[in-house]
């Protein structure tokens, strides 16, 4: 059964009038197909509008659809077929990151990429999403495997955070997330990185660290879930719409922000609605990248890396506003 | 007439976290009462069961420096507000109140010191303001610490406090971590050491990135280290935490620390570190004439 969204509804209330209306024409058998295309066209420009102006609570609700394609549903689009290389060789093997050696187009390639499942057994078994340390362990193995025999790195992100549990902490994923930040700035192959549903802060950024990050249109990447940063300021989680507002959160906050390279439209009515458009648009968006990297010199890529992210952040020094892109650059100078 | 009146509670008891003030402080761990001076005397940790209270920066940077040697770097940086943050209150206005309450206007005051013989990069974090989270000033002047250290080949030493990322500069703020890391990546690459000291506590974010990628790890003792929460981690497993979980002496047992040492004994443990870490190919020297 589709699962419906609270502000879906209108579409779905359409939707099942169309069903009305052709079994109607069935049963009495009456011509109405010019209704059934008003109809049709109505349903269009009703989604169309719905999407048009989602808030970003309502795209965080959009990122978290549970049938939106998930990470391993892009690679089996991308890829004829996909090696998975399992376990970190320290402790475990995480099934919330998973990776291998896989083909974009005709190209070898190492995908990392998160898994949410599902089903409930299968959201068990990947522990809906979150990684433990052995995730992001193995990640780093396998992007070190990926640069030893010069291959591109495609990480696929769509987690709501790392894993906040006892045996995380017992076995320190702060330091996996840290040493895989820090090592990633050393490995001298091309790396995109794309936010295809949620990018829940340091748990997505552990394998989000690239010479391009992409977030999809209706995706979002956030440095505290909505709900965490309302039970901070509001002391309820229910506040979670006016948090995800407040954070800047949004594919289109974040292009603002200079945090990604470029948003990958998403069709109409969101992935959910179209996986096998969105597939191939984020499939394009990729290879479009890679082979833009791919022209960089070699001892050109991690020094541009470098610079991408130590651009990042903005401040006042000696009263002037530094590292502000374009639509914030409203008082650039402030005395204090 | 009544004979006996609720004492009206007052709205400005002191907050826990904050520096002890008058004449009197009741020990958290022990619940011995300290004469302040007392406490003040053994470098703020309880006389009776070792408890160590938090320490202003100007004390750090007393009791791990050469005297006089510490000089400020990029002291003129400060926070802007990018997403115009509105909360309950504005981020505006809680960096206003963290300014006057601590005189800084900053989480982190960083700079060049000596410790010992050697030239170090050398930054304190300060809990009281904004509980140390990690903005674009913090990440910008980490950052700028590992680059200039690197230049001049000296060695780095954080004395690390954070709650994590600033939340009020969103996704900016988790960039930092991208951006702090990268640039201890080039320190290390030139083979200098780092060494960060947790301090009660040390959380999240920066826990995430820089606290956590130095060559040798240093806690106080009984500081509060970890990624999530303890409050966020019961509610979310809905487990019972383990005794001392998360604690300094947890982490030691558990492997990430490479030692707990008490604040007095900091600063010559350092020394002796460095010592043994000198990059390859310099002749130790005098650092202070140097």
């Amino acid at each position: 059964m589709a699962f419906v969204l609270p502000f879906e509804k209108p579409i779905v209330d359409l939707e099942n009038k169309l069903q009305e209306l052709r079994r109607f024409s069935e049963t009495q058998n009456i011509d109405v197909s010019l209704e059934i295309e008003r109809m049709q066209e109505k349903i269009r420009q009703t989604r169309k509008e719905i999407y048009s102006r989602l808030s970003p609570w309502q795209k965080v609700q959009v990122a978290r659809h549970p049938q939106r394609p998930y990470p391993q549903d892009y690679v089996d689009h991308m890829s004829r077929t996909f090696y998975e290389l399992h376990g970190d060789r320290l402790y475990a093997d995480d099934r919330a990151i998973i990776g291998g050696f896989g083909y974009l187009g005709d190209e070898k390639v190492m995908y990392i990429l998160t898994q949410k499942g599902r089903d409930t057994k299968s959201n068990l078994a990947c522990n809906f999403g979150c990684p433990c340390p052995e995730g992001y362990r193995k990640a780093l193995r396998l992007m070190k495997l990926a640069a030893r025999f010069r291959l591109p790195i495609i990480s696929l992100i769509d987690t709501p955070g790392a894993y906040p549990g006892v045996e995380s902490e017992e076995r320190h994923i702060a330091e996996a997330i840290a040493v895989n930040l820090f090592e990633a700035f050393q490995l001298p192959v091309p790396i995109v990185v794309v936010i295809t549903g949620e990018g829940g802060s340091g748990g997505a950024l552990g394998i989000g660290i690239g010479d391009r990050v992409l977030i999809m249109e209706h995706a979002y990447y956030s440095v505290i879930s909505p709900e965490g940063c309302a039970a901070i300021l509001w002391k309820d989680r229910a506040h979670a719409d006016r948090a995800a507002e407040a954070l800047k959160l949004t594919a289109q906050d974040l292009r603002e922000l200079g945090i990604v390279d470029e948003i990958i439209p998403e069709p109409l009515g969101g992935a959910h609605a179209q996986p096998q458009e969105a597939k191939e648009r984020v499939r394009e968006c990729i290879q479009r990248h890679l082979s833009d990297l791919k022209k960089i010199a070699f001892d050109e890529l991690l020094p541009q890396r470098y610079s991408r992210f130590r651009r990042m952040g903005v401040f006042y020094e000696k009263g002037r506003l530094i590292g502000a892109s374009a639509p914030l650059r409203e008082d650039p100078q402030r005395g204090r | 007439m009544r004979l006996f009146r609720r004492r009206r509670s007052t709205p400005t008891r002191p907050r826990k976290r904050d520096i002890p003030r008058g004449l009197w402080t009741k020990c958290p761990s022990c619940s011995e009462l300290i004469f302040r001076r007392e406490l003040e005397n053994s470098l703020n940790v309880c006389p009776k069961c070792g408890h160590h209270f938090q320490l202003s920066r100007e004390k750090r940077i007393e009791l791990l420096t050469e005297p006089g040697s510490f000089r400020e770097w990029d002291a003129d940086l400060e926070s802007a507000d990018p997403l115009k943050f509105t909360g309950t209150v504005s981020y505006e206005s809680k960096l206003k109140a963290s300014i006057s309450k601590t005189g800084f206007r900053e989480a982190i005051t960083g700079g060049e010191a000596v410790i010992g013989s050697h030239r170090v990069g050398f930054a304190v974090m300060d809990f009281s303001f904004l509980g140390a989270s990690m903005g674009s000033v913090v990440g910008e002047k980490v950052t700028r610490l590992f680059e200039r250290a690197t230049g001049r080949r000296w060695p780095v030493v954080i004395v690390c406090a954070s709650g994590g990322a600033r939340m009020y500069e969103g996704m900016l703020s988790l960039m930092q971590m991208a951006k702090t890391s990268a640039a201890i990546a080039k320190h290390r690459a030139a083979g200098l050491a780092y060494i960060p000291i947790l301090t009660h506590p040390t959380t999240a974010g920066v826990m995430a990135s820089f606290a956590t990628l130095g060559d040798v790890i240093i806690a106080e003792p009984g500081a509060l280290i970890g990624f999530a929460g303890p409050r966020v981690i019961r509610e979310t497993t809905q487990q019972e935490l383990p005794e001392g979980f998360q604690r300094s002496e947890f982490l030691l047992k558990h492997g990430l620390l490479d030692m707990i040492v008490p604040r007095s004994e900091i600063k010559p443990t350092v020394i002796a570190l460095l010592d043994f870490m000198r990059p390859a190919g310099t002749v130790p020297s005098e650092g202070r004439d140097a």
